[in-house]
Formats: structure tokens, C-alpha cells, sequence
């Protein structure tokens, strides 16, 4: 077949990497990042002053109900919301790298579809599981999808191209995604599946903490392992064997990272879409294309962008909560665009 | 493994194995659904001797559908066999020039906002309407906003992201606001259905199928060079913003007219032109026409499974075409380079 990619048509610019904006990102990132977190913690239902944001985390009273709100329901929030934008931007930024295809994201490897179809059928048949089993049930169901993928991509003939990666990743999603939504419809909890869908971080405890931050954290530092790896694979199989470099392990690595990632992040918080295509599109523009500054950045971006939409999630239309994915798009989708017809390409 | 390279050397052939089984299904799945009709009836019917209810059946009810199964069938698979070419890209689809988006946001927010119309008669005559102006209201989005000194391949698919992302947002956010009732609605279409079984819906789509893909395989030869590269392009001579603008509007116009009386019918335009790549190799010339073939035989038999498998409740032939076209494709990303 033949596979003229659409990345050997990137311009120079984009080839580039700008080691200074990028360190500027993590920088003023984390500055704004810390800043939002506060925020998050502070603005709600019923406002908490800074100062009580502070004391409640370095002096903790257990009589005051402000601390206790803090403590269990808004820090948990916002660190949930911080770690799952991170997750779901690398997962993205690899996926992107070593597909070398600007539209495969998360949401096509059949690790979202993975979950949503362990999701159909615990909501059919057994609907009264618990929270953490549930959690636990839809990461499984994002690894088996993960894992169905790549190996499907590994056996077939003429070997695990990124093309054919993408394509395996796209026909297991529509499987698995048939299959859940057939599910679904047959046993009437079609609406039940798409606030899944839509994503949240509303359910967000401690609890979703203790899944996501080990999974998530070992996620991140791996990635920042790897990235030197998907620079050169980004350049191209070839290019990457010429340079001596095991193609297969690579790939693996990425996917079993992707995996982790993703799998952690839509186990607590739902299908939440938009990060993990266009932060790595919006931080390759920025930073060029070293996965070195591209993974940090991305990790940053899309965490402060998911913690800024989850505070207008809330704010928008109380007490309900607009769909936070739907605001991530909201917020990011007239500076994706501006970028892209910037961009030269 | 002997046939199939035969067949690769014969793409004739292959369309002609397809062209039959096409017409073999046209007569199978005129005689089953909820009222069986026996074969030599509804070949009788069909050329007017049968009785006035096997009448009714067959024309009103199930030829019009058999019919659109085949025109959308082939318009999105050549949709999609288009779109793959001129972006370069092998995971492009209907999708990412906004049809599916922008269609399914116009019947959302139709579906929302305006209550009180009957329901046969809106689901009958304005949803469709409704549905092909998102659909192009989307399209001519993306155009405009990917224009600039002309539309590059990477920059239509990063715009299609996009706006795409921007709709899907308000969609959401208008579904989870919905009454279970119309979201119900919403869902079944959004599922993608053939449920304009009506001559009308027919007519609607006719025009655009029996211009458009004639048209694209008129000028197949300059999809091959587009696909190949804009430099080659150029250097053999031809207007490549011309002619990328022209297959553009082809697509939109083929993808526009189907969606709009089929609903969202997810994969089928990415898998079809896959599907017979792998077997007849990567020329227009025959990968058009043959796609086309695919596309429709793969909508009549996902239709004439979804209404029947869980009779009288129909599953939306949407979803059939995923768990149908899947596996077989995983077959093949298997089993070829």
C-alpha cells in the first residue's frame, strides 16, 4: 500500500525544536498551573478564601467544615483534574509520534473503547458495583483493547508499520464500540454510556487518587525515558533502524505507556476528548519537534487546561456541571485553529 | 492465496464478482423482513403480477430502502476513497471534513428546540433538510478556514480536527440536556439509520450519486497524482488547487446527501476504499468504481441484518457495519502488506 504521510510535509519550522519557549512553558506552566490549582480548591459552591485553601492543607483543622470540604472533596478534585489532562496530552503527543499521524489520538487505539465496553456491560447486568470496582473493571477493559491492538499491528504481515498501528487502533475502536453501544441500546442504558462519554471529574475522591497517581506517575516519568527514542522514530522507521535503534521495542514501550496513561485517565474521568488530539498538535507548534520539550510541555498544557475547564465546568451553570470535555474544546479549539492556518503547513 | 492474486491482476473481475453479489442480496433482501415474502413472489411483484398488499411491501416499503442502502453505501465509500487520496492520509474518512459533526449538531439542536412537530412528518421531510445544511454549513466551515493561498493536505486534516472537536463539544453538551425521549431520537440517528424508506429520499440522493461518482472516476487519473504528491502534481502539469477543490466538492456533495438521509453511518466510508485496496491494489481508476460496489453491498447487508437479527426491534445499521467490517478488516491488515 502505499503511504505517503502527511508529516513528510511538515516545513522546516516545524522540524525545529525551540529549547527557550519551551522551557518558558514549564516555567510560566507551572506558575499558572499552581495558581489554578488554588483556584480550583478555592471557587465552588461555597467560596473559600486562599488563606483557608492554606491552612487547610499546612495546619488542618478537623473541626472546620471549609477544611473538610478542602480535604475531601476539592483537592482530591483538582489533583485528579491536573494528573488526567497530563496523562491524556503524553498519551496523545506518543501516539502521535510514533504513528507519525496528526490525527491518531487516545481515543482511537481501542483504549477508550476498551473501557466503554467493560462500562456497557457492568451497567447492564450489574449495576450496583462499587465505585472502585467499576474503576478498576474499565482500566482492565482499556488494557485488554490496548493489547488486542497492538497485537493485531504486531502479526500482521509485513510487520507493525505506523500505519498499520493506526488502523488497528481504529477497527478494534469500531468493534469494540458497536459492541458496546449495541449493549447499551438493548438494555436501555444508552444516556448512563454517554455521560460517560462526555467525561468528569465530578466523581473524583481519593480513592480515583490512589488508582491514577502510581499508574499516572510511572506513565509520565517513562515517557520522559522514551522521548529521545520517539524524537528518532518520528523521523521515520528507516531513518530510526539506520541509527540502530529496535523499532518493535520502541513502539511496544510507547503502546504500553499510551495504555497506562490513557487507561488510567478514563477510568476515573470518563471519555474526556479534545486533550489528547489537539494539546500535542498545539505543543508541537510552540516547541518544534524534540519529544524531549514536547512531553514536559504537553504534560503542563494539558493539565492546566483540563483544571481551568473543570473550574468553568462548574461555574458556568450551577449546581449543574457542563461537560468538562466540551469545555476543554471550547477553550482550546479557536487557538488550535489560529495555530494551524499559522503554522505554514 | 492463488485466487487472490488472480483477482488482484483482474480488478474487472472483481468488480463484476461484486456487481453480483449485489444482485443476488437486492433479491434476498427483498423477500425477508417482518412480512416474508417467497422468492417467486417477489420476483412476481416486482414486475407487477403479484397482489395489491405484496405490492405495497415490496414498492413502498422495501424497494426504496434497498435502493438508498445502495446509493449512500457507494456515496460515502467514494466520499472516503476521495478523502483518503487527496489529504494523503490513510485514516481519513466522511468525518473529518465535518459532515458527520456538523449533520448530527443541525439535528440535535432540531431535535432540542423544536418540540411540537409531528413526529412522522418531521422525521419524514426535516430532518433530512436539516441535516444536509449542517452538513454543509460545516464543510464550507472547514474549507474557509483551512483557504490560505490555497487548502494543503495537512492543513485541511488539522482544521478538520478542529472544528470537528468544536461541534462534537456542542453536541454533548445539547445531548446531556436532552428529554430521554428525544435524546432516544437523537441517539438512533446519530447511530446512523436507513430510516427514510421513501421514494422522496431516493430522489434526494439519486442526483447527487449517479453525477458525482461517474465524475470522480472520469477523473481518476489526477487522484492518482494527487495522492502522489503535490511536486509530481505540479510537474506533470496539473492545477492541483483546481483539482483538489473539485474532489473536495465531490465529496462533500456525496458524504453531504448520504448522512443526510442515513444518519451518521460511522466506518464505512473509511473501511470500503481499505477494503478493496488490499484486494485490487491502489489505483482510482478501478479502486473508485470498486469501492463504490463495496460500500454498497456492505450497507445492504448490514441493513438487512440490523432489521432483522433482533425483529420487530431494529439495530442501527451503523453499528452493524462496525461489528461487521471490523473483523473482516483486521483479516486483512493481517493477511496483507
Amino acid at each position: 500500500m502505499e503511504n505517503i504521510n502527511a508529516e513528510n510535509k511538515r516545513t522546516r519550522s516545524q522540524r525545529e525544536s525551540r529549547p527557550i519557549l519551551a522551557i518558558v512553558i514549564l516555567v510560566v506552566g507551572n506558575v499558572l498551573l499552581a495558581i489554578a490549582l488554588a483556584a480550583s480548591v478555592s471557587i465552588g459552591a461555597s467560596e473559600i478564601g486562599f488563606t483557608m485553601v492554606w491552612d487547610a492543607i499546612f495546619a488542618f483543622d478537623t473541626d472546620s467544615t471549609a477544611h473538610q470540604i478542602i480535604e475531601e472533596v476539592r483537592l482530591p478534585r483538582a489533583l485528579t483534574g491536573a494528573l488526567v489532562g497530563a496523562s491524556l496530552a503524553v498519551s496523545g503527543s506518543i501516539l502521535q509520534g510514533i504513528t507519525r499521524n496528526p490525527l491518531a489520538a487516545p481515543s482511537i487505539m481501542g483504549i477508550t473503547d476498551g473501557a466503554a465496553f467493560s462500562l456497557a456491560i457492568i451497567y447492564s447486568f450489574i449495576p450496583t458495583m462499587a465505585y472502585s470496582q467499576i474503576m478498576f473493571w474499565s482500566f482492565i477493559g482499556a488494557g485488554l483493547g490496548t493489547i488486542l491492538v497492538f497485537g493485531i499491528g504486531s502479526i500482521a504481515k509485513g510487520g507493525l508499520t505506523p500505519v498499520k498501528l493506526a488502523l488497528a487502533g481504529i477497527a478494534v475502536g469500531a468493534l469494540l464500540r458497536s459492541l458496546a453501544s449495541g449493549i447499551a441500546i438493548y438494555n436501555d442504558v444508552a444516556q448512563n454510556m454517554s455521560f460517560w462519554y462526555a467525561g468528569g471529574l465530578a466523581g473524583s475522591k481519593w480513592l480515583s487518587l490512589q488508582l491514577l497517581l502510581p499508574i499516572s506517575g510511572i506513565g509520565l516519568l517513562l515517557a520522559l525515558v522514551l522521548a529521545h527514542s520517539i524524537t528518532v522514530l518520528n523521523l521515520g522507521d528507516d531513518v530510526a533502524k539506520g541509527l540502530g535503534q529496535r523499532t518493535f521495542v520502541t513502539k511496544g514501550l510507547g503502546v504500553l505507556i499510551v495504555m497506562m496513561l490513557t487507561g488510567a485517565a478514563v477510568s476515573v474521568a470518563g471519555a474526556i476528548g479534545f486533550i489528547g488530539l489537539v494539546i500535542p498538535h498545539i505543543t508541537r507548534f510552540l516547541v518544534g519537534a524534540d519529544y524531549k520539550w514536547i512531553i514536559p510541555c504537553a504534560a503542563i498544557l494539558g493539565a492546566l487546561l483540563l483544571v481551568l475547564a473543570d473550574i468553568g465546568a462548574r461555574m458556568i451553570n450551577p449546581p449543574f456541571e457542563t461537560p468538562v470535555g466540551a469545555l476543554t474544546a471550547v477553550i482550546g479549539v479557536p487557538f488550535f485553529l489560529y495555530l494551524a492556518r499559522k503554522g505554514g503547513a | 492465496m492463488k485466487l487472490s492474486t488472480y483477482i488482484k491482476q483482474k480488478p474487472l473481475l472483481f468488480i463484476g464478482l461484486l456487481s453480483i453479489s449485489i444482485v443476488v442480496l437486492f433479491f434476498v433482501s427483498l423477500q425477508t423482513g417482518t412480512a416474508a415474502l417467497s422468492p417467486l413472489t417477489a420476483i412476481q411483484t416486482l414486475f407487477g403480477n403479484g397482489t395489491e398488499k405484496d405490492s405495497l411491501i415490496l414498492f413502498e416499503f422495501r424497494l426504496p430502502r434497498i435502493v438508498i442502502a445502495i446509493l449512500v453505501g457507494a456515496g460515502l465509500a467514494v466520499s472516503g476513497a476521495i478523502l483518503q487520496a487527496i489529504t494523503k492520509n490513510e485514516i481519513a474518512e466522511p468525518g473529518i471534513i465535518g459532515i458527520n459533526a456538523g449533520a448530527g449538531l443541525a439535528v440535535v439542536l432540531f431535535i432540542f428546540f423544536v418540540k411540537d412537530i409531528p413526529f412522522g412528518f418531521s422525521s419524514t421531510y426535516l430532518l433530512p433538510v436539516t441535516a444536509l445544511v449542517g452538513a454543509l454549513t460545516a464543510a464550507i466551515a472547514i474549507y474557509l478556514f483551512a483557504w490560505k493561498d490555497g487548502i494543503s493536505p495537512v492543513r485541511l486534516v488539522l482544521v478538520g480536527i478542529a472544528v470537528n472537536s468544536g461541534i462534537n463539544a456542542l453536541l454533548i453538551i445539547f445531548q446531556l440536556r436532552m428529554d430521554p425521549k428525544d435524546f432516544d431520537q437523537a441517539i438512533t440517528w446519530l447511530s446512523g439509520s436507513i430510516w427514510g424508506a421513501d421514494w422522496t429520499y431516493v430522489l434526494a440522493v439519486l442526483p447527487w450519486v449517479i453525477l458525482l461518482i461517474p465524475l470522480a472516476i472520469l477523473k481518476a487519473s489526477s487522484l492518482d497524482i494527487l495522492h502522489n504528491g503535490d511536486d509530481i502534481a505540479s510537474g506533470l502539469g496539473i492545477h492541483v488547487e483546481r483539482e483538489r477543490g473539485i474532489f473536495l466538492l465531490i465529496a462533500v456533495g456525496l458524504a453531504g446527501a448520504s448522512v443526510s438521509v442515513a444518519g451518521n453511518i460511522a466506518f464505512l466510508g473509511l473501511v470500503s476504499p481499505h477494503l478493496v485496496r488490499r484486494i485490487i491494489g491502489p489505483k482510482h481508476q478501478m479502486l473508485i468504481p470498486a469501492s463504490a460496489l463495496m460500500g454498497a453491498l456492505l450497507l445492504i447487508v448490514a441493513d438487512m441484518i440490523g432489521k432483522n437479527l433482533m425483529a420487530p426491534s431494529e439495530i442501527p445499521v451503523g453499528i452493524v457495519i462496525s461489528a461487521l467490517g471490523a473483523p473482516y478488516f483486521i483479516y486483512l491488515l493481517i493477511k496483507t502488506d
